[in-house]
């Protein structure tokens, strides 16, 4: 029997960077929050043995324990679905900071034509560029909409970078820190992409170039370039994190509480309201019903989308009908990219998350896709993320994979290899989504959530031609070997690609197309708003998190106004 | 000192000791001869009171007993051979390294997702078997073993490198037959175990002195780069483990 604890303004579901920026921005107005979050707590004093791969980056300390919870996997409908069983493909996050803790910081604004990419395309290259399988929709809000709560964020994250990217959308402002260090080995990107006419600039980063306190009062070291990002935790306080910035602002204003060991179960709705979520204390393995006026899903991509499912909360999408919105348009990303064998030594171990220069003349609608068969494109960068001796064994592909040769090859090419990738964007199609499983359980009796994903030929064609751009830049680059990376034929949950899920519980102008509307309301339940990289109808050619945290913002404002005047906020 | 110490092959010894006779090798001259079987795989301590080198086991926390220990060592080391770069896997403890993981959550999948019901699955949807790593590990190395026996007439262990690569391939392959998980995943197992175990900390007990770290110009564990990032010239920096902290 579950225990009814009193009533709150506001409850979260997760303590990632959406979460973070809900609590501070909520609580900062005067609600009375609570921050339910199933990991524990932790702060930078607990990182400060964290140069450790093989326990962070090879057996995931920082990552979902499995054993709880998981997702099953399928390529396609008439494929059963089985557990993913390891973690590999993407790295779900937990405790305090979620994501937000192990990222490597690459804080991107979407692209005007992102959001509206049905419109845009359709006017450019008629209705039929892509098929009518790809469920192509604008997002309901447009850059210029958004653009002063991307700035919000960047300033909350203290954001380093330079504005002089002739692709991306306007900006108010500077950063506000500058462009970290631009290495030797950046600089040969620098010169390679110039020299082919393209035009490079420092990748934006949330590993800070200085010290910096935000709007908040709350400081951020200056990024040492240690290399140990992605995967770590920062021991500097230099790299922006939730438990760094947005929580500590929600805790200082008295009335905002984190709760841990709390894993939600339930988002418990009544006509069209919620009135709370069912929780169990996973230390004590007793329930509560934590009753709000406004219930926030702030957990990652495939948590939010799971508890709307179990809490029968929308109508789940159906491949076969077309019908129902939730689940739907679940899309990845698409990682391009060319591998260069070089003869001189490089300091390949040094290194920050977010140390790159990128170009985007091949990112978006940047380029002409006239003649192309696909369209959209990616983000290319080289980044010098610190490469670590257990998980970069860099070989060329004749080279036996284990034995004397390997050993000598791995050796010699460990500080002589450069690689060059891209965040290349992901279409959504009617046959990728989200649902329940019906025969795999977790550890508190819920269905696990399944995944139907597959690549499509949209990706495949954007694959093939970004990979070819990028040889041609490692070449330029001065590489004794280039390798352009595999063509991809079906996804794989085995080896790690990126964890920039996107979609399930997409943002929209319509309940006929989409779970929430503009400000992450859920149109079924006006006080319910669902958060993250879930509300994306597609995924860009960037990191996520920049977009995720300025919708999260304006977001935050909506619940701010809807707590004084209720109802629908569009 | 301990890098001077010499390393005593199994045929050094069989050749010195005069026993290296067909009719000697076999079960029970593996069986009697413990005390050689560690003593290849962690070279230490050259006083003994035979005149042989002979090492102090440090002891199993997995493995039970030194044949498949022996094997683990003598596969692992053909992954990563000593060569004219440095140690090899059995130099840089590495077999001690993995039995400490096997001992443990590595071993055992507590973080890992098994529930049943269990299917064999499509490439694509990863690792679908019942049993933990312990589990596969164990069965390989007996695998190993017994493909040895069945092809050589030997055990692993005894061996020429070529035979044993031989093996090792037909693994990778996944040409052996083993219960509730193939011999390629064992052997992509085994290959990333050396990997973990050359060039993690050295406080997980692999990554001897940390010669792992050494061979590939890695500095471990440095507090910050600040100063060096912008320079043209490659870095050599001793490296250093938390340990030393």
């Amino acid at each position: 029997m579950a225990t009814t604890l009193a009533k709150v303004d506001v409850v979260t579901v997760g303590l990632g960077w959406t979460g973070g920026i809900m609590v501070a921005e909520l609580a900062k107005a005067g609600l009375k929050v609570i921050g339910l979050e199933r990991g524990q707590g932790r702060s930078t004093e607990d990182y400060l043995r964290v140069h450790d791969e093989y326990r962070y980056a090879v057996r995931y300390e920082l990552m979902q324990n499995l054993s709880k919870e998981t997702i099953t996997i399928r390529n396609h409908r008439k494929m059963p679905a089985l557990p993913m069983r390891q973690l590999g493909s993407f790295l779900l996050g937990n405790g305090l900071g979620g994501s937000g803790t192990h990222w490597n910081g690459h804080t991107w604004r979407f692209l005007p034509y992102d959001f509206q990419i049905k419109t845009m395309t359709d006017q450019k290259y008629g209705p039929n560029k892509l098929s009518s399988d790809y469920l192509l929709q604008d997002w309901g809000v447009t850059y210029d909409e958004l653009e002063p709560y991307f700035y919000k964020f960047e300033q909350t994250a203290g954001i380093s970078g330079e504005d002089t990217n002739p692709f991306w959308g306007k900006r108010a402002h500077p950063f506000p820190t500058p462009p970290m260090k631009k290495t030797p080995i950046l600089k040969k990107f620098e010169g390679a992409t110039t020299k082919l006419g393209y035009t490079p600039f420092m990748l934006p980063s949330a590993n800070l170039s200085e010290a910096y306190t935000n709007q908040d009062g709350e400081p951020i070291n200056a990024c040492q370039y240690c290399g140990f990002c992605e995967r770590f935790g920062c021991e500097y306080g230099a790299k922006s994190s939730p438990e760094i910035t947005v929580i500590p602002t929600a805790v200082k204003t008295g009335h905002y509480e984190s709760r841990f060991n709390a894993n939600v179960v339930e988002v418990i709705k009544s006509g069209n309201k919620v009135t709370g979520v069912r929780y169990l204390d996973t230390l004590s393995g007793e329930e509560f019903i934590q009753p709000a006026e406004v219930v926030v899903l702030a957990s990652y991509v495939m948590n939010n989308a799971k508890l709307l499912m179990v809490s029968k909360i929308g109508q789940q999408y159906d491949p076969a009908t077309g019908k129902g919105t939730l689940g739907k348009n679940y899309c990845y990303q698409i990682l391009p990219g060319a591998v260069g064998f070089f003869d001189e030594q490089m300091n390949t171990f040094m290194g920050a998350g977010s140390l790159g220069m990128t170009i985007d003349d091949f990112n978006g609608d940047n380029f002409d896709h006239s003649d192309l068969d696909f369209i959209h494109g990616g983000s290319i960068s080289i980044t010098q993320t610190g490469s670590r001796p257990i998980e970069t064994n860099p070989i060329q592909r004749d080279t036996p994979t284990w034995g004397a040769e390997f050993k000598k090859a791995s050796i010699y090419n460990f500080t002589r290899t450069l690689a060059i990738g891209t965040q290349g964007a992901s279409m959504p199609h009617k046959e990728n989504f989200l649902s329940l499983d019906g025969n795999y359980k977790d550890a508190y009796g819920l269905p696990l959530l399944q995944m139907t994903y597959n690549f499509t030929d949209q990706d495949r064609n954007l694959y093939k031609y970004i990979t070819s751009v990028t040889e041609g830049i490692m070449k330029e680059m001065g590489a004794k070997t280039v390798e352009g990376k595999a063509p991809i034929t079906d996804y794989d949950i085995v080896g790690y690609q990126t964890t920039h899920n996107t979609g399930g519980t997409i943002m929209g102008s319509s309940p006929d197309n989409s779970v929430v509307n503009n400000y992450l309301q859920h149109w079924d339940a006006e006080n319910l708003f669902v958060i993250g990289a879930g509300n994306f109808p597609h995924n860009g050619g960037y990191n996520p998190t920049g977009t995720v945290a300025a919708l999260a913002y304006r977001s935050a404002e909506g619940i701010i106004k809807y707590s004084k005047s209720g109802g629908s906020l569009v | 000192m301990s890098e001077e110490k010499k390393v005593i092959t199994r045929r050094d010894f069989l050749k010195t000791t005069g026993i290296a006779t067909g009719a000697l090798i076999g079960g029970g001259v593996i069986g009697g001869l413990v005390g050689y079987n560690t003593k290849t795989v962690n070279p230490v301590n050259p006083s003994t009171s035979n005149g042989h080198v002979m090492e102090k086991n440090p002891g199993f926390q997995f493995f039970k007993n030194n044949r498949d220990f022996q094997v683990l060592s003598n596969a692992t080391e053909r992954i990563l051979p000593k060569d004219d770069l440095g140690p090899g896997a059995i130099e840089l403890d590495v077999p001690y390294f993995i039995d400490h993981q096997l001992a443990g959550q590595y071993g055992s999948n507590t973080r890992e997702y098994m529930h049943g019901p269990f299917a064999v699955g499509a490439p694509t949807q990863g690792y679908q078997s019942r049993l933990t790593r312990a589990e596969v590990f164990k069965q390989g190395i007996e695998k190993l073993e017994e493909e040895a026996n069945k092809r050589f007439q030997k055990g692993f262990s005894d061996l020429e490198p070529a035979q044993m690569d031989e093996i090792l391939t037909a693994f990778q392959k996944d040409e052996i037959a083993m219960v509730g998980v193939t011999s390629a995943f064992f052997f992509r197992l085994l290959r990333t175990a050396t990997l973990e175990g050359a060039y993690s900390d050295p406080m997980y007990s692999g990554n001897k002195n940390m010669g792992g770290w050494k061979m590939k110009g890695f500095p471990g564990h440095q507090m910050a780069y600040m100063n060096v990032i912008e320079s043209e010239k490659f870095q050599k920096i001793e490296p250093m483990s938390l340990g030393d902290m």
